[in-house]
């Protein structure tokens, strides 16, 4: 992990609602290296998805509040969408959620890729040979590009949108959620293919979201719990389930059932309670009222600080 | 789509429009939360932004106010709507408030019994369509499988069958007819695209988990339908209905334009008719044709503009817009 | 795809048959002698009472088993014998009609064709600028729920009498003899503008609402957030879900075609517009069973070939429906 790729600096995004401003990302500030896989993990409502959908694209009710970003050295105006139009694609790319349905029913899957290039400028001749070869690697035959998008499986859709994304090499990768509708062995493809992306220099950076820490733990260099719109930790993976600092991490990682281990014998644990509201948040740590190492310190906000190499924990027990 | 006499909304709800599965625009009911819970505040909700919506209120005051005058209206005229009263031909003036036809009978009596006929029309015919859609869609989207292809053989026939044509014979021997005849034709011939969307969305919804829940607790699948399904579709049944009655008031005007409408009582299809045939348009008595024309036009524009509103309010993507 | 045409035949085809049917079974299972009955609306003078008692006696053929009846109708019906006109006895029905036709085509062709095209592209461009989505909304409501004959007396009054800009009456001028020559040419067009612009004006209306509605849906869909997350210009993702928009607008005007029709029907009426429509006005007027029942039939074969042709057009557009995998459903 050698040159910082990305860096992030207390960014906040709203939703607009009528009742008013959602805080779904409320400051987050880290950094992502070349070549590294860090995974975004947590609940629903963390604002993981949030995050990685504002690196590329903030949709119409999304607000950018405040905070920078930084790609490669050079600012990404992820509040501009027309400026940022230039990055999309070949420097930031998204293997969005829905990427079953990510292309055009009614158009083959060559042709939808070929005008899609071409409107970026690219010639398809060009980037054909290319992208055969990425087919060749995800183990898709080349029929694919004269099928309709009806006609593959979910993991061939997947794995489609997981070329066709990468076409360009961007250097910031953002996969949100895509092994959610996957049984388990497409998963571990997918995944696989992901790590065999960055191997092969197709992407530089990647961002993996997901709630499910044990498949991102298979893959990733580092994880990021989020929780409730702020960062809860950030480490390297081992470190991060073998010894993590954050009681929500914590709890996290121990709720993950183990292969081998009887439910007589170990009791899952879940986590009591739920989520704060994101619409007025409350004041000082946000997992203060689920939290059991909880005191009177937790009134105060925490901050997201280095507690060891490369390892950021945001609480007053973690220091 | 169009008139949608023999079409519908969609899309998701989208819009609004309608046939095929992609029907029309179809709103999606609330997801599959705490059933309870989420329906309370969703219809508190709803109501907030049924209060605010320009398109709704705008389009329910108009309707609103035709309904007064159907059923006050009448009963204020002085004299029945085909009676002799005044000299022909008459300019509107401080007497007769829309004039007088060839024959001198009281325009603004023919409108106020017409919008009377229209109403009534509207919402019979209507409304039994509204209910075989209802019982066609809801069986073929819950049981699939044989009964839901015999059904959609059974709609797709329906829906081919130009209805004016079927009109056209059963009027020629049918020598007396009545609103409730017309209305019960316009009910057994509109409803093929109700069916279609009720169904699409039916489909979508019976896989969902409450229902799931249901059917594993046994629950026998009428009941299903309407505690579990047909609730979360409230909404779109709702806005099912509005199309259907307007529908329906466009149909039976086209009816009793070419005289195979009700053969007693008046109605604005009539009107216009008897304001062609006795040369109106030539003769310049606009005050003839122009009133019913302006109110079906008014009442199903209004209709259709509060339908668009309800969509707004119940989905909530569409009321960034 | 064969499984797709076969079905939507099978629809048809049993249509036609449950519409013939109907037609031959209503005046069997009215009360009353039904030859009798028609003819004493008629009242036409006795000799020619007496000729048609006896046609329709023996059209009817009461006198043979029912089965036989219902297959002489049949025969009857694939010869082209429709019957023979009460009111304009003794022309055939057939030839009643064919002589209308063409004036209905002319009207209902190109209005489909072109309200069906500029309301699309319309609405279509309507959903990209507020301002003008804010106008086109409210005109586009209006005019679809104006009730076509209402629109055609408002044309007719409005540019035919008062502005007296084009005739309200006809297909073409009293005055002329129909000839092969440009005067009639032009008389024919004078007399159809009106008829034309009533027709095409509602449709549009309609279409271009639906359009618009779908268009917005289709541009919310993943496929189009997809293609703008990954910077696709406007263009190409405005593109892509017109085409997708077209697909459920293609299946609206199948289902719409009886209510244009019906449409079209009315407003000849308005017009006097010597095609389907006004026949029918007469034929009620004169109680003439036969014609009513010839344009029946007429009607609903016209409309089940439309229909087939519209499944055609689809299938071609749709690639979903070539690949088998997922036929459009009937």
């Amino acid at each position: 992990m050698s040159r910082v790729s990305l860096r992030v600096a207390n960014l906040r995004v709203h939703y607009r609602t009528l009742r008013g401003d959602v805080k779904a990302l409320d400051g987050a500030t880290f950094t992502v290296g070349d070549g590294e896989i860090m995974g975004l993990a947590g609940e629903s409502g963390s604002g993981k998805s949030t995050l990685g959908k504002s690196l590329i694209r903030l949709d119409g009710r999304m607000r950018h509040v405040e905070g920078s970003v930084e790609l490669d050295g050079k600012e990404l105006p992820i509040w501009d969408s027309a400026r940022m139009n230039t990055f999309r694609f070949r420097e930031v790319s998204i293997i969005p959620q829905y990427a079953m349905s990510a292309m055009n029913p009614t158009r083959r899957i060559g042709r939808m890729v070929a005008e899609l290039v071409e409107s970026r400028g690219v010639g398809f001749g060009t980037v054909r040979p290319e992208l055969e070869r990425r087919l060749d690697l995800v183990q898709l035959s080349r029929d694919v590009l004269d099928s309709y998008p009806i006609e593959l499986s979910g993991g061939m859709k997947q794995r489609m949108v997981m070329v066709i994304s990468t076409l360009m090499n961007p250097s910031l990768l953002v996969a949100d959620e895509i092994t959610s509708a996957l049984d388990v062995s497409t998963q571990k493809a997918v995944a696989e293919t992901l790590v065999s992306f960055r191997d092969r220099g197709y992407v530089k950076s990647t961002i993996v979201i997901t709630h499910d820490v044990s498949l991102v733990y298979q893959i990733a260099d580092t994880i990021m719990v989020m929780y409730a719109g702020k960062l809860a930790e950030k480490a390297p993976t081992d470190v991060l389930v073998a010894a993590p600092r954050h009681p929500y991490t914590n709890l996290l990682i121990s709720s993950l059932p183990e292969v081998g281990v009887r439910f007589s014998e170990k009791r899952l644990t879940g986590i009591p309670g739920s989520r704060p509201s994101r619409l007025q948040p409350p004041v000082g740590c946000r997992f203060r009222d689920r939290c059991p190492l909880a005191f009177e310190k937790c009134v105060e906000e925490p901050p997201f600080v280095e507690v060891e190499r490369d390892h950021f924990v945001a609480c007053w027990k973690a220091y | 789509m169009t008139q949608p006499d023999q079409a519908g909304p969609d899309p998701g709800s989208a819009v609004g429009v309608v046939p095929e599965e992609r029907v029309a625009v179809t709103p999606v009911g609330p997801a599959a939360a705490p059933a309870t819970v989420r329906q309370v505040r969703g219809s508190r909700e709803a109501l907030y932004f049924a209060l605010r919506n320009k398109k709704l209120l705008a389009g329910l005051t108009v309707v609103l106010l035709f309904l007064v005058v159907a059923v006050v209206g009448p009963l204020l005229a002085d004299h029945g709507p085909n009676d002799y009263v005044g000299p022909p031909a008459q300019r509107p003036s401080s007497q007769y408030w829309f004039g007088t036809t060839t024959f001198g009978q009281d325009v603004l009596a023919q409108f106020l019994y017409g919008v009377r006929a229209t109403f009534l029309v509207g919402i019979l015919g209507g409304g039994l369509a509204a209910l075989i859609g209802m019982l066609v869609g809801f069986t073929a989207g819950y049981r699939g499988g044989v009964v839901d292809e015999a059904l959609n053989m059974f709609t797709n026939i329906v829906l081919v069958i130009p209805t004016l044509a079927v009109l056209l014979i059963i009027a020629a021997y049918l020598r007396v007819r009545g609103v409730l005849v017309e209305a019960l034709f316009i009910g057994f011939t509109s409803w093929p695209w109700a069916a279609r969307a009720i169904r699409a969305q039916t489909f979508s919804l019976r896989s969902r988990e409450f229902v799931d829940l249901a059917r594993l607790s046994g629950v026998g699948a009428r009941k299903i339908i309407f505690k579990e399904i047909a609730p979360n579709m409230s909404s779109y049944l709702v806005m099912t209905f509005i199309l259907l009655f307007g529908g329906a008031i466009l149909i039976a005007a086209t009816l009793d334009f070419i005289g195979l409408g009700p053969t007693e009582g008046t109605s604005l299809g009539l009107m216009m008719n008897n304001a062609k045939l006795w040369g109106a348009l030539q003769l310049g008595m606009w005050w003839w044709f122009i009133p019913p024309g302006l109110g079906i036009t008014s009442i199903v524009g209004s209709l259709y503009i509060m339908n668009v509103g309800l969509d707004e309010v119940f989905n909530p993507r569409l009321r960034a817009m | 795809m064969r499984r797709y045409f076969g079905r939507k035949l099978l629809i048809y085809v049993l249509t036609f048959f449950f519409a013939v049917t109907v037609d031959w079974m209503i005046p069997r299972f009215m009360p009353g002698d039904p030859v009798q009955t028609m003819l004493s609306r008629a009242a036409p003078n006795p000799e020619a009472y007496e000729a048609m008692y006896a046609y329709y006696t023996n059209l009817f053929g009461l006198d043979v088993p029912v089965w036989q009846q219902y297959l002489n109708f049949w025969g009857a019906l694939l010869r082209g014998d429709l019957g023979v006109s009460v009111w304009l006895f003794p022309q055939p029905v057939a030839r009643i009609i064919l002589r209308a036709i063409p004036y209905t085509l002319a009207l209902l062709i190109p209005a489909i064709l072109l309200s069906y095209y500029t309301g699309n592209k319309f609405g279509a461009f309507a959903a990209r600028r507020k301002w003008l989505d804010n106008t086109v909304l409210p005109l586009g409501y209006v005019l679809t729920a104006t009730p076509y004959m209402w629109l055609a007396i408002l044309l007719a009054w409005g540019l035919g009498i008062v502005a007296g800009l084009f005739p309200v009456s006809g297909g073409y001028s009293f005055a002329l003899e129909p000839t092969w020559s440009w005067a009639f040419f032009g008389s024919l067009l004078r007399h159809w503008f009106l008829p034309f612009a009533s027709l095409f004006l509602v449709g549009f209306g309609g279409w271009a609402i639906g359009m618009r509605n779908l268009i917005i849906y289709e541009l919310e869909a993943d496929y189009s957030n997809y293609l703008q997350a990954l910077g696709a210009p406007a263009r190409l993702v405005r593109r892509y879900a017109y085409r997708n928009a077209m697909l459920p607008q293609l299946t609206g005007l199948a289902l719409q075609l009886g209510v244009i029709v019906a449409g079209a029907l009315v407003t000849e009426i308005v017009f006097s517009y010597p095609g389907l429509g006004y026949l029918i006005l007469q034929a009620i007027h004169n109680q003439d069973f036969f014609l009513l029942q010839g344009a029946f039939l007429f009607i609903i074969s016209g409309v089940l070939l439309a229909n087939f042709l519209i499944d055609i057009v689809y299938v071609m557009v749709d690639p979903r429906t070539r690949t088998g995998m997922r036929g459009a459903s009937a």
